[in-house]
Order: C-alpha cells, then sequence, then structure tokens
C-alpha cells in the first residue's frame, strides 16, 4: 500500500525506530522566540550542553515586542527582560536572531517562508502551536512545548509518536468574497476543535490547489485550532515558484536536485487516510465565529444559534457560557454585531495578500468613526512592501493606524490589547476569553470581511457595502 | 523530573470544556524567564469570580483536577503545565487532552489520565457532594480509585514507564546521539541552512 505524504515525511526524518517506543524524529529546522525559549536555553546552560545545529535554527522577536516607537527602548520591564534574555541567548549559543529593527524581524511563521528556509519536505518545529503554517509547503510542521525546545537544541530530534492521518478535500470553486480564511473556518466548525486531535491533516482538493501560497498558509495555519498538531499541503508548481529566488532557496545543481525530490512529496493514489471530509468549496460563504472557541462560526448571513439547540451537554454548556462572555443573544443577525476594534495581522492574516485584499475594500474611503482598525504587517518586509505598493496610505488615509510587524493584538501581550467589554473583528486565529485583552471579546473573520466591517462598523462583507 | 508512581489527595471538579491553555494561564503571565511562580496566573480570569472553584475553601487542598473534555487546547505554552504544578496539582482526570498539552505535562511529570466521560461525571458528582474525597491514582496499577470505585486506564508503556522512572528525555536520546550523527552524514545536501545568512 502507498503513503500519505505526511507519511513519507516522517519515514524520512527517522533517526531511529524501536517497537514500543517513539520514533526518534531528526529536524530540519528549528524556529525560536521569546517566550517559549528562555527556560529551555536555561536548561542547555545548566546541563552544559550545546546548541547541536546552530545552522538549522533562527530566531526572531515578534510575540513581545511593541509595534509603535520600535526605535526605543521596550517600555514594558517585564517583556523588556524577556526580549534581551532572548538576545543574550543566541549570543551565548551562536543562534541567528532577527531583532526589533532588523528587516527580517517579525512574526516567526511568516519570516520562515519570507527567506525561503520553509521548503518542502522538512520538519520543522517551533515552540509555538501555529507552526503548523509552515505545512503550506509540504513540510511536517508543527508546535512544541519548551521541554521539547530544549530537546531539539540539544539533540536536532525530537522523540514522537507516529500520528493518524486525515484528508481533508475541498472540491470545487470559491464564489468571489470567499476566502481560505472562510474555507478553515468552516473546516473547523465542521470536526470541532477536536476533531482533527492525533492527526495530520491533509488538505487537498481543487479548491485547494486553486489558492496561492500565502492562502494556504492561512489554512494550514489553523490546523491546531482543528485540534491537529499539523497540517499540510503537497508541493506543486505555485509552491516551486514560490520559493525560487528566495534568499535561502537552493540555487543552481542544487535546486534541479530539490525541484525533483520536491515533486516525489505526494500522498500515493492507493495510501488510505485514517479518516476522510469532505467540504464542497462551491457552498462556502464568508464566516465569522460568535464564541469563545473557534469552532464556534457560522456564515455571516447566519443569526447567533440558540444554546437550547444543542442535543450535546457539553456542546450547550459551552455555547450558553459562550454567548454569556461575548455579551450576546440567540437570534441575533450576525450583521447587525457592532464591534470597537478591527484587528488586521497575525500569522494568519499578516502577509502582503492579506493587506492588499483589505486595502482593496479600503481604498478611497474611510472607516466607522465608531471603532478604530489597527493594521499590523506580519514582518518588517512586509511592512515595507506594503509601503513601497502605497497600501500604508490607502490604510492611514482610511483613518487606521499603521504598526511595525509583530504578534501584537493577536495574544494581546504587548500594549496592543482590547479593553474590557470591547469586541473586535479579528483576522487572527484564537477567539478564546481574554486571548486579545482580558474581558476582550473576539470575532474571527477574514481580511476582507475585516475591511468590510471596520467600513460599515457591523460584522459585513464587502458584497454588504 | 520527579517520579510519579502513585499519588493520593482530593480533587478539584471544574465543569468546564475546551479550557485553552489562554484560560489556565493567560498571555501576560508568561514573560517570566523561570518555571517557577506561575501560580499565581492559573485560571487568572476565572479567579476573579469567588464562586470559582479554585476559590472555594472546600476544595483549597485539592491535588487533582477533574475537567471536561479538550483540556489544554490552543497554545503550546508549556507555561500551563508549569502554573498547574506550580499551584500543586499532581494529576490531571479528562476525557479528551490537546495532543501538546499532554506532550508537554508529560514532559514534566504532570499526569494526564483519560477516563470516559461517564466516568468524570461520576466523579464530579461524588467530589460535589464530598469535597474530602481521596483520589488515589496509581501509575504502576493504572487504576484510579476513589470512595469504593476503582477504574482503570490507558497509557503507553514507554510513556508510563518513563514517568514511573522520572527520566529525562534528552538524556534517553544522547545515548543514541551516533545515530543522530550517522543520520546527519546522510542528509540530503540541498536542505536549507540558516548560516551563514544568505
Ligand atoms: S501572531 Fe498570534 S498566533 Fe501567530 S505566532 Fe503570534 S501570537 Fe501566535
Amino acid at each position: 500500500m502507498g503513503k500519505t505524504l505526511a507519511e513519507k515525511i516522517w519515514s524520512e526524518h527517522v533517526v531511529a525506530a524501536a517497537a514500543g517506543e517513539p520514533d526518534l524524529l531528526y529536524i530540519d529546522l528549528h524556529l525560536i522566540h521569546e517566550v517559549t525559549s528562555p527556560q529551555a536555553f536555561d536548561g542547555l546552560r545548566l546541563a552544559n550542553r550545546k546548541v547541536r545545529r546552530p545552522d538549522l535554527t533562527i530566531a526572531t522577536e515578534d510575540h513581545n515586542v511593541p509595534t509603535l516607537d520600535i526605535d526605543k527602548p521596550i517600555a514594558d520591564p517585564v517583556s523588556k527582560l524577556q526580549v534581551d534574555t532572548l538576545r543574550k541567548n543566541c549570543a551565548e549559543f551562536g543562534v541567528r536572531l532577527h531583532s526589533l529593527g532588523d528587516v527580517e524581524q517579525g512574526i516567526v511563521h511568516v519570516v520562515g517562508p519570507q527567506l525561503g528556509i520553509t521548503q518542502p519536505g522538512m520538519t520543522i518545529v517551533c515552540g509555538d502551536s501555529h507552526t503548523s503554517t509552515h505545512g503550506a509547503f509540504g513540510a511536517l510542521a508543527f508546535g512544541i512545548g519548551t521541554s521539547e525546545v530544549e530537546h531539539v537544541l540539544a539533540t536536532q530530534t525530537l522523540p514522537l509518536l507516529p500520528p493518524k492521518t486525515m484528508a481533508i478535500n475541498v472540491e470545487g470553486t470559491l464564489m468571489a468574497g470567499v476566502t481560505s480564511k472562510d474555507i478553515i473556518l468552516a473546516v473547523i466548525a465542521k470536526i470541532g476543535t477536536g476533531g482533527g486531535q492525533g492527526y495530520i491533516l491533509e488538505y487537498r482538493g481543487s479548491a485547494i490547489r486553486a489558492l496561492s501560497m500565502e492562502a494556504r498558509m492561512t489554512i494550514c495555519n489553523m490546523s491546531i485550532e482543528a485540534g491537529a498538531r499539523a497540517g499540510l499541503i503537497a508541493p506543486d508548481q505555485t509552491t516551486f515558484d514560490y520559493v525560487k529566488g528566495k534568499a535561502h532557496a537552493p540555487t543552481d545543481g542544487d535546486w534541479d536536485a530539490a525541484l525533483t525530490y520536491w515533486k516525489t512529496l505526494t500522498t500515493d493514489a492507493d495510501a488510505k487516510f485514517d479518516k476522510e471530509v469532505n467540504l464542497n468549496a462551491d457552498e462556502l460563504a464568508p464566516f465569522v465565529t460568535w464564541g469563545t472557541n473557534p469552532g464556534q462560526g457560522l456564515p455571516l448571513t447566519a443569526s447567533v444559534p440558540d444554546p437550547d439547540d444543542y442535543s450535546n451537554a457539553e456542546d450547550r454548556g459551552a455555547a450558553k457560557r459562550a454567548l454569556e462572555y461575548m455579551d450576546l443573544k440567540p437570534g441575533t443577525p450576525l450583521k447587525s454585531i457592532k464591534v470597537d476594534t478591527v484587528f488586521l495581522g497575525s500569522c494568519t492574516n499578516g502577509r502582503i495578500e492579506d493587506l492588499r485584499s483589505a486595502a482593496s475594500v479600503i481604498k478611497g474611503k474611510k472607516i466607522a468613526s465608531s471603532l478604530r482598525l489597527l493594521v499590523v504587517p506580519g514582518s518588517a518586509r512586509v511592512r515595507l512592501q506594503a509601503e513601497a505598493e502605497g497600501l500604508d496610505k490607502v490604510f492611514l488615509d482610511a483613518g487606521a493606524e499603521w504598526r511595525s510587524a509583530g504578534c501584537s493584538m493577536c495574544l494581546g501581550m504587548n500594549p496592543d490589547q482590547l479593553k474590557p467589554g470591547e469586541r473586535a473583528a479579528s483576522t487572527s486565529n484564537r477567539n478564546f476569553e481574554g486571548r486579545q485583552g482580558k474581558g476582550g471579546r473576539t470575532h474571527l473573520v477574514s481580511p476582507l470581511v475585516a475591511a468590510a466591517t471596520a467600513l460599515k462598523g457591523t460584522l459585513a462583507s464587502p458584497a454588504d457595502l | 523530573m520527579e517520579k510519579f508512581v502513585k499519588h493520593t489527595g482530593n480533587a478539584l471538579p471544574l465543569r468546564r470544556s475546551n479550557v485553552d491553555t489562554d484560560q489556565i494561564i493567560p498571555a501576560v503571565y508568561l514573560k517570566r524567564i523561570t518555571k517557577s511562580g506561575f501560580e499565581d496566573g492559573l485560571f487568572a480570569a476565572w479567579r476573579n469570580d469567588p464562586a470559582f472553584e479554585l476559590n472555594q475553601p472546600q476544595y483549597k487542598s485539592a491535588t487533582v483536577l477533574v475537567v471536561g473534555p479538550d483540556f489544554g487546547t490552543g497554545s503550546s505554552r508549556e507555561h500551563a503545565v508549569w502554573a498547574l504544578q506550580n499551584y500543586g496539582f499532581k494529576v490531571i482526570l479528562s476525557s479528551r487532552f490537546a495532543d501538546i498539552f499532554r506532550g508537554n505535562s508529560q514532559k514534566m511529570g504532570l499526569l494526564t489520565v483519560i477516563l470516559p466521560q461517564a466516568d468524570i461525571e461520576k466523579i464530579w458528582q461524588e467530589i460535589e457532594s464530598k469535597p474530602d474525597t481521596q483520589i488515589t491514582v496509581d501509575l504502576g496499577a493504572k487504576t484510579v480509585a476513589y470512595a469504593k470505585t476503582t477504574l482503570t486506564f490507558d497509557i503507553d508503556d514507554y510513556t508510563r514507564w518513563r514517568l514511573m522512572e522520572g527520566l529525562d528525555d534528552i538524556g534517553l536520546t544522547f545515548t543514541k546521539i551516533d545515530q543522530v550523527t550517522r543520520f546527519e552524514e546522510k542528509r540530503l545536501s540541498f536542505k536549507p541552512k540558516t548560516l551563514p545568512i544568505r
């Protein structure tokens, strides 16, 4: 029997295997940031260990960093300590670091692909659950905890039990105004936040093939919101064209060798997935979440659900609690919900295409006077590119705030936070209670819906303008 | 890592599902650079509510947390495990754990035990009616016992052995480091490197 793509990549990275034990998997690339690494470096120091492969390791500053006044010292002393600790650790252990102010600084999952160090067939890890983003290149990429960060730093390997595989087949054509964000929100609403648990997801089908690399990254990014540690898409011409010419892409003879290898990275026709889920792209509409977990989503044209309509007691309780937290009443049309803040950014939707699509809706218009629009590019390079295209002016003229790169309001570790009771439409990935600031309420949306909402003041898609 | 063989203690019933790691420890508490002192951040947002289970005197000494399904979803932050351990929890019982959280807890010696939701429900009822109920979790025997009930649970033998011996994964991997070196010699030459900077 043939192998799925995930199984192929897995087996090519097994360093040691024994019955009844996890496989020891080789890691091709380890991404580091300031929040989940200090204790790992400390562990190395205590045990007198080195970083085994600094040349397969790279760090950026993203979670904590301010998006204003980045030329000044970080004002919050605790954030500053964490960033300073990363700088000290990288210097001591010889790890490449892109600091605030550096052109390659940005959200770790935006930086890898833009440097060309994210390539098909690799194993990629980071102490961050959205590492699944890199799966868009046909890489096996997943988030790890700090103990595992230390393990990879010391040995460049991880002991892991092989997961099961699930195919997510999305056939058909997306309607105008429907994006890859809507695909993944619909997938999560369908299989639930625990549906992908224990699986690697492979997104397949004509609707997936038709997506750009950046749109594919948005989908793989949110695999974790469906409970899956990793999600991937087989590489194709779109992938090869995107990687080619990037700073760390293979060149000359290496390129030809790489390309020959990359073309083998598909699921065999006779391979069997442990589970398959089908979605019809023709039927998808712009999606929005109404609750406090990413599985609580509906098409924008729907209304807030009634918890009593859920047959399962767990779901009913969760929906009740969510509506209380979100201050929403059953039956309220989603399009009538007023928001105070629109956040455009994050590793889900903070790349140049996302900024372009939002700008196309906003161009020449003004945002509603009742709200603020925060635009935070995913990396310094994305910001520069956007400025070269004049997108910063589009946003500024509309009344938005144009910021420097980082995670920002996606998790509110820096000063960009919602106030208690504030409601946001956000292009990020998590609508958990308090995720974007204590007491803040989050509706997850695509960049197009974010832009339309910013203009209208209530949840809206460009078609509603 | 501390060995885990058997633990007996009081329990705390938390009737919530989908408790994500942002709830276990909100991001603002993640700025420390040590593994200790995270207990103040544990369930920080919910602790403002006097009715929240953690604030109730009858559960003050609990070391076993009994929660609804999909515990530990979301962010990979191992701080969630540290916060639970710093607070004093030794065992978590649930019908479903998020993968990364479960992996993290197993690295740190916090035992996560999977039981059917129907059993979790019965344990909740028992502790809610008798908060001083003692729960014994025996990793050797793979059992959870309380009142007159004894339940068995599954855990893979390798993880069980590691937890019972208190073995550190890095140390175990170093016993195979020659294999890692041999693997590296055969890696495809075009795989990218981060250094030198290009
Ligand atoms: S943008 Fe948000 S989800 Fe992405 S890495 Fe940063 S904090 Fe995590």
